[in-house]
């Protein structure tokens, strides 16, 4: 049923019903009460009258006046709220009756006026008010009566009064017996019970609509944005951010979720663009390479051309632009091929507060043309870090030069602050295995296979009669292993190198949280990473890294009071020939950063804000 | 008896040995061509060459493979290496791997005289050495040597370390006499960055083609020998001592010197 497919009606229905339950008891225990109460009084009022009939006749009985006592019944039994009133003999003639049809005839002792003193062998004598009354019909669709039995007690001026008519030893002389009829008291209680039943039935109502409306607006609502949030998400666009308008546990919630996407958006930035930048590298040499080739042709031919030619200065002059131009793609060429390099950098030990001053030396000039003033905020307690100097050096003058573009010469200056500082941060989960092999030294990265962008690094697994590649993810501690086949624990497992075979079990140790069978392989030069063959099993071990603890960084802002970029542009920046600055740039400056960067094990990220700055934040590790 | 040509040009791009047959053949030249390492090889088991021209990136095998292939087959002819991956790293191997010359691919019609110039020079002031050696003409001098300290890049250029730690740079008595007198020299401002295997100064030859320097180092420029550019003979005179080019604040030297030859190497 839809109705119950939503957290707010599956709410408002359950709270919905509960009232619903508690109400009605409610109402059926009031109602009783009521009923009970209603009733009790009418016994006392029943009662009342039939001590009053009793008295009233007593006085007629002693002088024996029997006409006068036929009288007085029969008018107090004709009142209108009064069905019957009548005497009984010990016999159980009637003696006295209201009802004058009646008078002389017998009652059976097992009527139900009787029962209740007549139902043990001997007959009671003294019965309480509560068992005196009962509540019959006389046919069963007529209304309710209430009867009332009032014995009449042998008393000495009974016995002694000048009729003699009761021997001394009777204990009881007769019954009164009065009848109400219950059909008003009946009424008012109907009425009541459908008064309780309507405040029953609204309060229900109103309670459920009330529910619904807040469970809507605490509740449906808001789990609905994040749901909302949840599929554009999925869908891709993590730009989407719910309105944080609230401070409850849902509002919470949606901080918490935009926090998520934003994080998750800037990972998804890194890892597309490292993909990316990978392959444009790999294009990029590959296409200055082919073209390189035909350019020669251009090149030597035409200079060649230029240099038979010199006695014709009208083919000079167009042969001079043919050069000028070829050696104009020479140059992009060139840059391209530098972005490409996938060259190791030539890294060595070095104070980077020296690189920045160095750098700051270089672009010195250029700033102060355009009234920009370099803060340096240089860390005392930066460790040196093992890098090109040479590469880190143009990154950094790239970015103030960036930095200087993006404050532009109209803005009556600005100010770059450039600051340094040390950090650690724990390696797990943001190191990356780029390199792995078994013990004949095959490499296991698989490109093919790749997690959340990165190659994997596969093992070839055989398990009972089963064979299958597992795909490790390569950021250590993140373990979102891809399992081409799932060996249970238990199971003998064979795990070997795809290429030669060769076995990478770990003998005698099994996986220290589930049992499993274990493998490892080399990450050469940091050691060997562990891990368990069962999926179910996140377990695995890189002992010389965790050995290590935290990983020192250094962290370097580069802070500028320019006109910032805009938010969707920042996914671009980093991509080769992405420019805002029309023709003057080739577009390759911060690709090439990123590259640098990354050669570096490092990270570089950018935060921004139009019209207030720029920051770029430089992350590298001071252990290579 | 082997017939003696002038130019070996081995590229798998037809249009980069016909460039170079056309260039060469204009000066008077006589080239051979080979489009594969294997075929340049067995055009050197029927002639001899004074100077080859190989590419780097081949089907067969690469130019640093080709080079070895030579030593081993005891072919002594200067080598010339050029690609389209035209990075400093490429130059640097080149000349550290034994080739005389790297001209990186776009080139000019000059660009490549100047090297083939250099080249064919080369090979004969080696003859001239191996002369001298064997005995023949024991008081002719090839060309002198840099000091045992010094370092150089290939046989051109040369570094020496200083106690600032700034090092001294310049060009090898040698490479100036395989162009032949230099009429002109241009060179690079105080505080311009250097790096290894690119470029740093140009000298013009004899022969009027610009010839370039290639830096040993990877630094900046802190002092010009700017006296030498208005009178470059006397580059000739002294190349190792008033001859220096540059001193330059290095930023990579032990990375810069791993690629370097010791010239204290050269007199064993």
């Amino acid at each position: 049923m839809k109705l119950f497919r939503t957290l707010g009606s599956k709410l408002t229905v359950a709270v919905g019903a509960i009232a619903l339950v508690t109400i009605a008891i409610f109402a059926v225990f009031n109602s009783r009460s009521d009923n009970k109460n209603l009733l009790a009084e009418v016994e006392r009022h029943a009662n009342q009258l039939s001590e009053a009939v009793k008295s009233s006749t007593e006085f007629d009985m002693l002088l024996n006046q029997r006409e006068r006592i036929h009288e007085t019944i029969k008018r107090m039994g004709n009142q209108p709220s009064i069905q019957r009133i009548r005497i009984l003999n010990k016999a159980g003639q009637v003696i006295y009756s209201s009802d004058t049809l009646e008078i002389g005839k017998s009652v059976d002792k097992n009527a139900e006026a009787c029962t209740l003193c007549h139902s043990a062998d001997k007959p009671l004598e003294k019965v309480e008010i509560k068992d005196r009354t009962r509540v019959f019909r006389i046919h069963p669709d007529s209304a309710r009566t209430l009867g009332i039995i009032n014995p009449i007690y042998n008393t000495r001026t009974c016995s002694s009064s000048a009729c003699h008519a009761h021997p001394r030893s009777q204990k009881v002389l007769g019954v009164l017996d009065v009848t109400l009829p219950l059909d008003e008291v009946d009424k008012a209680i109907r009425q009541g019970q459908r008064d309780v039943a309507m405040l029953a039935v609204v309060a229900f109502i109103a309670l459920t609509l009330i529910l619904a409306l807040l469970v809507r607006r605490w509740v449906a609502l808001p789990v609905r944005r994040l749901v909302e949030a949840t599929r554009h998400v999925a869908g891709g666009d993590l730009n989407y951010v719910i309105p944080e308008e609230r401070s409850d546990e849902l509002g919470m919630l949606a901080r918490s979720f935009n926090n998520m996407t934003q994080r998750l958006s800037e990972a998804r930035l890194q890892l597309v663009q490292s993909d990316k930048l990978a392959s444009l590298g790999r294009l990029a040499a590959g296409v200055a390479h082919e073209i390189n080739n035909p350019l020669t042709g251009v090149l030597t031919y035409s200079s060649f051309l230029q240099k038979r030619t010199k006695d014709q200065p009208e083919v000079q002059e167009d042969l001079k632009v043919i050069v000028r131009e070829t050696i104009r793609c020479r140059e992009i060429v060139k840059s391209l091929l530098d972005f490409a390099r996938q060259s190791v950098p030539k890294k060595s030990q070095t104070a980077i507060n020296d690189i920045i001053a160095r750098a700051a030396s270089v672009v010195e000039n250029q700033l102060s043309l355009n009234r920009v003033k370099l803060v340096q905020a240089l860390g005392a307690d930066v460790p040196p870090v093992t890098v090109d100097a040479n590469q880190l050096q143009q990154v950094f003058i790239n970015l103030f030069v960036n930095a200087s573009d993006a404050i532009g010469p109209d803005a009556g200056g600005g100010t770059i602050t450039v600051t340094t500082s040390r950090l650690k941060l724990s390696p797990i989960g943001i190191t990356q295995i780029k390199q792995a092999q078994c013990p004949k030294r095959h490499s296991l990265i698989n490109a093919e296979v790749r997690i959340d962008g990165k190659p994997s690094i596969r093992v070839r697994v055989r398990a009972e009669g089963n064979e299958g590649f597992i795909y490790r993810d390569p950021m250590y501690g993140l373990a979102r292993h891809q399992f081409g086949i799932a060996p249970e624990p238990g199971m003998d497992v064979q795990v070997t190198c795809p290429e030669c075979s060769t076995a990478l079990n770990v003998h005698g140790s099994p996986c220290p949280d589930c049992g499993a069978v274990t493998f490892q392989f080399e990450v050469p030069g940091k050691g060997f990473v562990e891990g368990c063959t069962n999926r179910a099993c996140t377990w695995q071990r890189w002992a010389e890294l965790e050995k290590r603890g935290d990983r020192d960084f250094v962290e370097i802002l580069v802070r500028d009071s320019g006109a910032g970029i805009a938010r969707d542009e920042l996914p671009r920046i980093f991509e080769p020939f992405y420019s805002t600055k029309g023709q003057k740039g080739t577009g390759l400056g911060l690709a090439v950063i990123w590259g640098i960067i990354d050669n570096h094990n490092g990270s570089i990220t950018v935060e921004s804000e139009p019209g207030v700055g720029t920051t770029f934040i430089i992350r590298i590790p001071v252990e290579p | 008896m082997k017939s003696a040509r002038d130019i070996l040009v081995v590229d798998d791009e037809a249009v980069i040995t016909h460039a170079v047959e056309r260039v060469c053949g204009a000066e008077g030249l006589s080239v051979d061509v080979a489009a594969s390492a294997e075929a340049g090889l067995s055009l050197l088991a029927r002639a001899t060459y004074r100077l080859i021209i190989s590419d780097v990136m081949m089907a067969d095998i690469d130019g640093y493979a080709f080079l070895v292939e030579l030593r081993r087959r005891r072919i002594d002819a200067p080598v010339i290496l050029t690609t389209g991956m035209s990075t400093m790293e490429n130059a640097v191997r080149a000349l550290n791997s034994g080739a005389v010359d790297f001209i990186p691919k776009p080139f000019t019609a000059d660009e490549l005289l100047a090297a083939v110039r250099r080249g064919l020079n080369y090979a004969r002031l080696q003859d001239v050495a191996e002369a001298a050696a064997q005995g023949a003409r024991p008081d002719s001098i090839a060309w002198v040597p840099p000091p045992a300290q010094y370092f150089r890049l290939g046989y051109a250029s040369w570094l020496a370390t200083e106690l600032s730690g700034v090092v001294k740079v310049g060009v090898t008595d040698l490479f100036l006499r395989t162009l032949d007198a230099p009429q002109g020299l241009t060179l690079a401002a105080e505080g311009d960055e250097v790096v290894q295997g690119s470029g740093c100064a140009t000298i013009i030859g004899a022969d009027g083609l610009e010839h370039g320097v290639l830096s040993p180092v990877t630094g900046r420029i802190v002092e010009v020998n700017t006296p030498l550019a208005a009178a470059p003979t006397d580059l000739e005179r002294d190349p190792y001592f008033a001859g220096w080019l540059y001193r330059v604040l290095p930023s990579e030297l032990a990375y810069n010197l791993a690629h370097l030859t010791a010239c204290s190497s050269d007199r064993m």
